[in-house]
């Protein structure tokens, strides 16, 4: 298969200061791809980049033609307003923008798709609940059904499984695996380096530039890590405009 | 005995009932918006808008004397400009909405006393601080009928942006860029609002429709679309009883409006289902599951 995203020497970051560095590299269509890096290493920063939210510094991402509404991102810290009077039915049913948009009606195909996509998640029952109700592991599973339901090409997670029980990380893992093998590309920023090895088959070793990329196995070696470890978090102030206009190369 | 007091002065005064339509077609404007107002926790972002257009609405006095649509366009034209740079530049940089809207409100008011002032006449701002609901003439109750028309039709168009982006503006902004124009037509559709409250309660309490039914809706449902209905009629039931108040006591009708709606707010504060004070002191017995 081709590839689905090309970065093109890219740089991110903030008022200037890089916090993903000079990152060339393709994923490929259909890949599952898990990013890794200590904090600060810049996942974020690029799940925001592909999301559409920040624009690189410098550089390009290509998205192989996928419109903003073909990307479902599923950010860290998902900034809810919990108290907001809203069901948890209405609330996932927001993932079928795409196909509803502004004023589409919510027929009985897209109740049916719903409920569906709550049931998919363990979520059976609460469609009526308001949202500010639902526990943290329980919103993390609401948020998974609306990603469900945007049925994005490509799907971005950023550490989906934070603070999250076993049984619930092993039911949304098993969502993961599904748009796998539905075809869909999927990046997701993970710290846990066992769930890693055992399910994503390939990892980007990110460490505001990239340390390493391509298969698990190859990437997750105890250099590697170090290197990334090494990687210093510095913002500095007086830092020189980077001349480095020569792409580092990982993958 | 009860007809007397509750429907005659309607049947028999014509101006009660202009009265009364104005105050039904401003709930069905004022009370939703109030709604999105009070969930997005900008309730006194309405009451800082009402001050800056009383000075667009005093130099459209100041230019053309006491004609209402000069009065109009002078309160609409100062009201977008102070929402809509406030949006921008919301948007644009780091500072909130609050203290940029509160920058510019000031501005335009500082400004239109200026103007006022300089021109040195000795105006009847009365009208504008606190409106006549029972002297609208034709063109003014058109006017405000048009207005609430407006809103209720563009607040079906952006109402899914506009609760997606009170819910969870990050994920809007990642499937759609309707989130900005969408907060930009509500702040005009409260601006549309406030212009449209202040003939009739003037500029001062011309937020009252607004602000207090929400508040009165949200200690009675749980939901957005039963609290918008609860709102509105909370606004209309109110109003019609300001306006009985007023008929009888003499008091002005703004403040009796007003004053009504307060007090079904403090009885709903007391006596609201959805965390009034009464049902959290005495709460029913705790579920098994």
């Amino acid at each position: 298969m081709g590839a689905q995203l090309k970065f093109h020497n890219v740089t991110l970051g903030y008022d200037r200061h890089p916090a993903v560095h000079h990152l060339t590299g393709e994923v490929a269509a259909g890949a599952l791809v898990a990013v890794i890096g200590p904090n600060g290493a810049g996942k974020s920063t690029l799940f925001r980049g592909l999301a559409g939210i920040l624009k690189p510094l410098s550089g390009s991402i290509d998205l192989g033609g996928l419109d903003i509404r073909d990307i479902a991102y599923l950010p860290q810290s998902v900034d809810i307003d919990r108290s907001f009077p809203i069901s948890v039915f209405d609330f996932v049913g927001t993932g079928l923008w795409r196909s509803i948009g502004f004023f589409g009606g919510m027929g009985k195909p897209e109740r049916d798709k719903i409920t569906r996509a709550l049931a998919a998640v363990g979520l059976n029952g609460f469609e009526s609940r308001s949202i500010g109700t639902l526990s943290g592991g329980q919103t993390q599973r609401m948020l998974f059904a609306r990603v469900l339901l945007q049925d994005a090409r490509l799907i971005v997670l950023d550490e989906p499984f934070n603070a999250i029980d076993t049984k619930t990380s092993a039911d949304l893992l098993a969502l993961v695996k599904r748009w796998h093998d539905e075809g869909r590309t999927v990046l997701a920023a993970l710290h846990d380096m066992e769930l890693v090895r055992d399910h994503f088959p390939e990892t980007l070793l990110l460490a505001r530039g990239p340390v390493a990329w391509g298969a698990t196995a190859e990437v997750l070696t105890a250099e590697n890590l170090m290197v990334a470890l090494r990687m210093c978090e510095a913002f500095d102030d007086s830092a020189a405009a980077c001349s480095d206009d020569m792409p580092s190369r990982a993958a | 005995m009860l007809y007397d007091a509750l429907i005659a002065p309607f049947t028999e005064f014509e101006f009660m009932r202009r009265a009364l339509a104005a105050v039904i077609a401003l709930s069905l404007g004022a009370a939703p918006i109030g709604v999105f107002l009070m969930l997005r926790r900008m309730s006194l972002v309405g009451d800082a808008m009402a001050h800056a257009i009383l000075p667009g609405a005093a130099v459209g006095f100041l230019l053309s004397g006491l004609n209402l649509i000069a009065m109009t366009v002078g309160g609409l034209i100062a009201g977008f400009t102070v929402a809509i740079l406030a949006g921008l530049v919301a948007r644009v940089t780091e500072l909130k909405e609050d203290a940029s809207l509160a920058a510019f409100y000031l501005f335009s008011l500082a400004l239109g006393v200026t103007i006022v002032s300089i021109r040195g006449t000795n105006i009847d701002l009365l009208h504008v601080l606190f409106g006549n609901v029972l002297a609208l003439d034709d063109q003014t109750l058109l006017a405000i009928a048009i207005n609430a028309t407006v809103t209720m039709v563009v607040l079906a168009l952006i109402y899914r942006p506009l609760v997606m982006e009170c819910v969870d503006p990050l994920f809007l902004r990642s499937v759609s860029r309707a989130g900005a124009p969408a907060h930009l037509a509500f702040l005009a559709l409260v601006v549309i609002n406030l212009v449209n409250g202040f003939h009739a309660l003037g500029t001062l309490l011309a937020v009252g429709l607004m602000v207090l039914p929400a508040g009165i809706a949200r200690f009675w449902a749980r939901d957005i679309s039963a609290m918008m209905v609860i709102a509105v009629l909370a606004a209309i039931v109110s109003g019609y009883a300001g306006l009985v108040l007023s008929f009888f006591t003499g008091v002005p009708p703004g403040p009796a409006i007003i004053l009504v709606t307060a007090l079904v707010y403090l009885a709903s504060l007391l006596f609201g289902p959805v965390s009034g004070l009464l049902r959290q002191m005495f709460p029913a017995r705790h579920l098994e599951a």
